[in-house]
């Protein structure tokens, strides 16, 4: 179950951070926010909760002024161009089992979290205090950026600042700054919606489109029953890591990487007729302790289910 | 024969299960430790013959000369040769959560050798001894053995061919049987003499020797090499086990078993130098396996001790001081590719490189090396480890 507000204020206790709460009427946005805790000096924070296209999930956690332009954040983060999307409402509940309005870095206290990146806006650390909701859209609590860093350090999380303003002319000799930032596990939160476990084809059920990003970020209408039924286990981890399309397709996706990058007008030109040679020893090299290592995964994972199946099976009685 | 024990060794230099420590707070001499222990020198022809028997090329830690030191493994090549199989026995003490790489090294290369020689391999975690020795409860040694079992898995061990037991969950049976035979055949006088043990340690410190033994004698597991009384055994380890090992191998041939063939490594320096000491309480002295790529940059940078020179002129001048560089030291543990290790080390020996730029160098290999290990122990489930560790036959072990 997700940590409730009373868990997280009393961690934060714990942890002797100094913080300040403000409870007000429910708020969805954050010119809701605003008329409740808008004049008490601080920053107020505008939060994203994003998804890509492999279903990574990130929490992009700004000042309420700055700009977020998700187009150049996909560029940046090297997801290509319109790679980032709102995640869809049912994430918000699975992943950061926080309701509607109440996207927050506090939500990644959440074992289910565990996987989303954080990008915070570096603008943060020029404020002497800003405001985030404590795991609930009732409440707001104003602290400095220093006890929002010891508490994700006390999560285990790495504090990471980004100038969110920034517009690098990510290409070729500007490789994607903020690649360092897209999370790792990446097959562990399927989207439910998609019944496939293709990884091209992501239906969006999120209704807002992308643009540049204002404050209101959020569906007006909230049931808070939806949220609480979308609070279901995450499907069964190894049965996404056994799964022998997403299996050859990721293979297939680094294998044609290495293809792209190692192919150019440079190369041909260099190699010529022996570049197929060149090249396949690149990819051999490159990705022989790699693929051994997930393949390995893989047949210890379908072990696992197999013998785990054969152990809880009746044995039939045959006469 | 076998030669003196651990307490004859030099004064100053202590190794053994608990202790290591320089003469004087120096380096390690390896060369007096096999004397002492008279175990042999892996060296080169040993290597060469691996690369003809398996068609591949030897593991960066036998090129590198990690593991340096063995006993009887001529033997078991010769075995191998002829047809006959071996399984490999290696084993941790869980004593803390944390692994650092140092903790990876006997893993890594076990796992080479699993896949090299196709063999089974059995993995014994110590809960019991770290029970005893470290004072934890023990519900919480048991569960740092599970904890540590899914690090080792990580390693990439192959399911159908590796069996990995608790000492709590599996004592019992003919295990507990081997046991008792070995502990027959060593004296009080004996075990205080290779462990160091004195009247105030208590008893179960002193009968734990037999349980490291006994998981070299193949019928210590019926499940696994029923009928099999001869298949021989080889333990790749780190040279401060030897102890254990020499009082097994004595004490085999009088129970009717093959002694166990060793195959050890030399031990594994802290970031801040040979003399400094990794230490599980301070996390800037060793690389830890949940280091994240920013951790190990900041590490590596702040703390690994160089042997450049302090300022560039006089580096460029003198070169780089080999010996004592930390990061050149953790690149021959890690840099696969023989060809750029050699070219680093002549251009920083030369002073051509820079510090920084072989910092770098190692940030980028043990990053990759870290993530990949984080990645495999993500998708470890406790459902793997109980399947791992389920007492089961491995019918293709030796496919």
């Amino acid at each position: 179950m997700g940590f409730s507000k009373e868990q997280l204020l009393s961690r934060l206790q714990e942890l002797q951070i100094d913080y300040s709460q403000y409870e007000h009427p429910v708020v969805l946005t954050v010119e809701a926010q605003a008329k409740y805790v808008g004049n008490l000096g601080g920053g107020l924070s505008k939060n994203l909760f994003l998804k890509d296209k492999k279903n990574r999930f990130y929490i992009v956690s700004a000042l309420a002024d700055t700009k977020v332009d998700l187009k150049v954040l996909s560029a940046r983060l090297g997801l290509g161009k319109g790679g980032l999307r709102m995640a869809p409402e049912e994430a918000l509940g699975e992943v950061l089992q926080v309701p509607l309005g109440c996207v927050t870095p506090f939500a990644l206290v959440n074992e289910s979290a565990r996987h989303v990146s954080l990008l915070l806006d570096h603008g943060y650390k020029g404020q002497e205090n800003c405001f985030f909701h404590p795991l609930s859209n009732d409440m707001s609590i104003s602290l400095n950026v220093s006890g929002l860093d010891k508490f994700l350090k006390s999560i285990g999380r790495d504090p990471t600042y980004v100038d969110l303003e920034a517009n690098p002319s990510i290409g070729k000799d500007l490789p994607p700054d903020l690649a360092t930032l897209v999370p790792t596990g990446s097959t562990v939160y399927p989207d439910p919606s998609e019944k496939t476990t293709s990884l091209k084809c992501s239906k969006s059920t999120s209704n807002i489109t992308p643009t540049t990003i204002s404050a209101k970020t959020l569906k007006p209408s909230y049931n808070p029953q939806n949220a609480k039924d979308k609070l279901v286990k995450s499907e069964n981890p190894s049965a996404s890591i056994t799964n022998v399309e997403s299996y050859v397709e990721a293979i297939l996706d680094k294998t044609s990487a290495l293809l792209i990058k190692e192919i150019t007008e440079e190369t041909i030109k260099e190699h010529g007729g022996q570049l197929g040679t060149v090249v396949s020893n690149i990819i051999r090299s490159r990705l022989c302790s790699e693929l051994n290592s997930t393949t390995m995964t893989f047949r210890n994972t379908a072990y696992t289910e197999g013998f785990h199946a054969g152990r809880h099976s009746n044995s039939r009685q045959t006469c | 024969m076998e030669k003196k024990e651990a307490e004859e060794q030099e004064p100053g230099q202590v190794v053994n299960p608990w202790t290591v420590s320089a003469k004087g707070g120096g380096k390690i001499d390896y060369d007096k430790l096999i004397d002492q222990f008279g175990c042999q020198r892996l060296d080169q022809s040993l290597i060469d013959r691996v690369e003809r028997l398996t068609s591949r090329p030897p593991h960066v830690f036998l090129r590198r000369g990690v593991f340096f030191a063995h006993r009887d493994f001529n033997e078991i090549l010769d075995a191998y040769e002829r047809g006959d199989k071996f399984y490999l026995y290696t084993g941790r003490g869980p004593s803390s959560e944390a692994l650092h790489l140092g903790h990876l090294i006997p893993f890594m290369f076990t796992k080479y050798l699993q896949d090299t020689f196709k063999v089974p391999l059995v993995i014994q975690l110590t809960d019991d001894e770290k029970c005893m020795w470290r004072n934890l409860s023990v519900e919480e040694s048991q569960r740092l053995a599970r904890e540590n079992a899914k690090d080792i898995i990580a390693c990439g061990f192959d399911i159908t061919k590796t069996f990995i037991f608790s000492d709590f969950d599996y004592v019992g049976g003919a295990f507990y049987k081997n046991m008792v035979r070995v502990a027959k055949c060593v004296t009080y006088n004996k075990v205080v003499g290779i462990f160091g043990f004195s009247g105030e340690d208590h008893i179960g410190k002193v009968s734990f020797p037999p349980v490291q033994a006994v998981p070299s004698f193949p019928s210590s597991f019926p499940h696994l090499f029923n009928g099999k009384d001869h298949l021989r055994c080889l333990i790749p380890c780190a040279i401060d086990q030897d102890p254990y090992f020499r009082m097994t191998r004595d004490v085999a041939p009088r129970i009717g078993y093959h002694k166990p063939a060793l195959i050890e490594s030399s031990f594994f320096p802290a970031l801040q130098g040979e003399t400094g000491k990794m230490s599980a309480s301070d996390p800037n002295s060793a690389i830890y396996v949940t280091d994240s790529g920013k951790d190990i940059k900041n590490k590596i940078n702040r703390y690994a001790f160089s042997g450049g020179q302090d300022s560039i002129e006089k580096h460029r001048q003198l070169g780089a001081n080999l010996e004592v560089d930390i990061p050149i030291k953790y690149l021959s543990f890690f840099l696969d590719d023989d060809l750029e290790l050699e070219n680093i080390k002549k251009e920083y020996g030369a002073g051509r490189m820079l510090t920084g730029e072989v910092k770098k160098r190692l940030i980028e290999v043990l990053t990759e090396l870290v993530e990949r290990h984080r990645q495999a122990r993500a998708a470890v489930t406790d459902e793997m480890v109980d399947a791992f560790m389920a007492v089961r036959p491995l019918p293709s072990m030796f496919s």
